[in-house]
C-alpha cells in the first residue's frame, strides 16, 4: 500500500475541493451549488482519512470525524433542500440571484 | 507499476473527471448524475484504502440517500430536460484562474511537507469503532455522539416547519404586493355590488 505516496491521494482531495470551489463560484442554481458543496466535504473526508491511515495508524479519531461529517453533510442536505423548496413555492424559481429578500 | 498503483491511478481519474463534468455540464439532472459517479468512485477509493467501512457508510448515506434527496427536488422544482444558462465569461475565467491559484498554492504546500508513513499497519474494526464511539472516558466520542443526535432530531423538525405547507387562506405563492392587490380588488367589487 505504500507504493503511493501520501501526496499523490492528496492530490486527489485538493483538487476534488477546487473543483467544488469553481462549481461554487460560477452555479448560480441552489441545487447545483448544493452538490459543489457536497464535493467539497467529501474532498475533507479523504483528507481525514488519508492522514488517519498513514500518519497516526494507532488512533481512530480521522475515522470518527469523517463519520460525523458524513452524518452533518446529510442533515444539511435535508434542510436545504426543504429551504429550497419553500423558495421555489414562493419565488417560482430557484436562482440564486432572484432570492434577494428573505421576507414573504 | 503495480496493480495497487494502476487501481488507484484509475479511480482518481475517474473521480475527478465525473467531478468536472459535474461542475461543468448545463443540463441539472446530468449533473446529479455525474455526481452520483463521483461520490461512488469516492467509495471505491475507501474500499482502495482498506477502510470499508467508511466505504459502505458512503454508500448508504451519499449514493442512496443525499443524491437520491437531490434527484427529487430536481424533479420537484424543474424540468430535467431544460438547459442552464451558462455563466457569464468574465466569471467562468475568473473562477479558473481563482481556482487554479488557490490549487497551486495548496498544492504546493502539501508537496513541501514530506509525510512520512509509519510502517505500521491500520488497525481498526467496527467493534474498536463502537466501543470507542460510545465510551465516556478518555478518547470516547459519546458527548459528540449526543451532540450529533440532538443535531438529527432538530434538523427532522426543521425540515417538518419549513417545508410544511402554510394554512389555508394564507397562500405561500402570492407576494405582499399581489395580496394588497386582490384586497383593493376585493374591496372594489364590494363597493360596485353594494351600489
Amino acid at each position: 500500500m505504500t507504493d503511493i505516496p501520501i501526496s499523490n491521494i492528496l492530490f486527489v482531495s485538493t483538487a476534488l475541493f477546487f473543483i467544488g470551489m469553481y462549481g461554487l463560484f460560477t452555479r448560480r442554481n441552489m441545487i447545483t451549488m448544493l452538490m459543489s458543496i457536497e464535493l467539497i466535504l467529501n474532498s475533507v473526508n479523504i483528507n481525514f482519512v488519508v492522514f488517519n491511515k498513514y500518519l497516526y495508524p494507532d488512533k481512530l479519531d480521522g475515522i470518527f470525524f469523517t463519520i460525523f461529517i458524513i452524518t452533518i453533510a446529510a442533515a444539511e442536505a435535508a434542510v436545504a433542500i426543504a429551504i429550497i423548496i419553500n423558495l421555489y413555492r414562493s419565488h417560482r424559481s430557484i436562482d440564486v440571484e432572484t432570492a434577494e429578500e428573505m421576507k414573504y | 507499476m503495480t496493480a495497487s498503483q494502476i487501481i488507484f491511478y484509475i479511480l482518481s481519474a475517474f473521480i475527478l473527471g465525473t467531478a468536472i463534468l459535474s461542475v461543468t455540464t448545463t443540463k441539472i439532472f446530468r449533473s446529479a448524475i455525474w455526481l452520483l459517479f463521483s461520490l461512488i468512485g469516492i467509495a471505491g477509493l475507501y474500499f482502495w484504502l482498506e477502510v470499508e467501512f467508511i466505504a459502505a457508510v458512503q454508500i448508504v448515506v451519499y449514493v442512496g440517500g443525499i443524491v437520491v434527496l437531490i434527484i427529487f427536488s430536481i424533479f420537484l422544482t424543474q424540468q430535467s430536460g431544460k438547459e442552464m444558462p451558462k455563466p457569464p465569461m468574465l466569471r467562468s475565467i475568473a473562477s479558473v484562474l481563482a481556482v487554479l491559484l488557490g490549487f497551486a498554492l495548496t498544492y504546493f504546500l502539501i508537496y513541501k511537507n514530506d509525510f512520512q508513513a509509519g510502517d505500521k499497519s491500520f488497525d481498526w474494526s467496527v467493534n474498536k469503532i463502537g466501543n470507542q464511539m460510545l465510551a465516556t472516558g478518555e478518547n470516547g466520542y459519546a458527548l459528540p455522539f449526543e451532540v450529533v443526535s440532538i443535531l438529527l432530531l432538530a434538523a427532522m423538525v426543521g425540515c417538518i416547519v419549513i417545508a410544511i405547507k402554510a394554512p389555508a387562506g394564507v397562500s405561500s405563492t402570492e407576494t405582499k404586493e399581489q395580496k394588497q392587490t386582490n384586497i383593493e380588488n376585493l374591496k372594489e367589487k364590494e363597493i360596485v355590488e353594494g351600489l
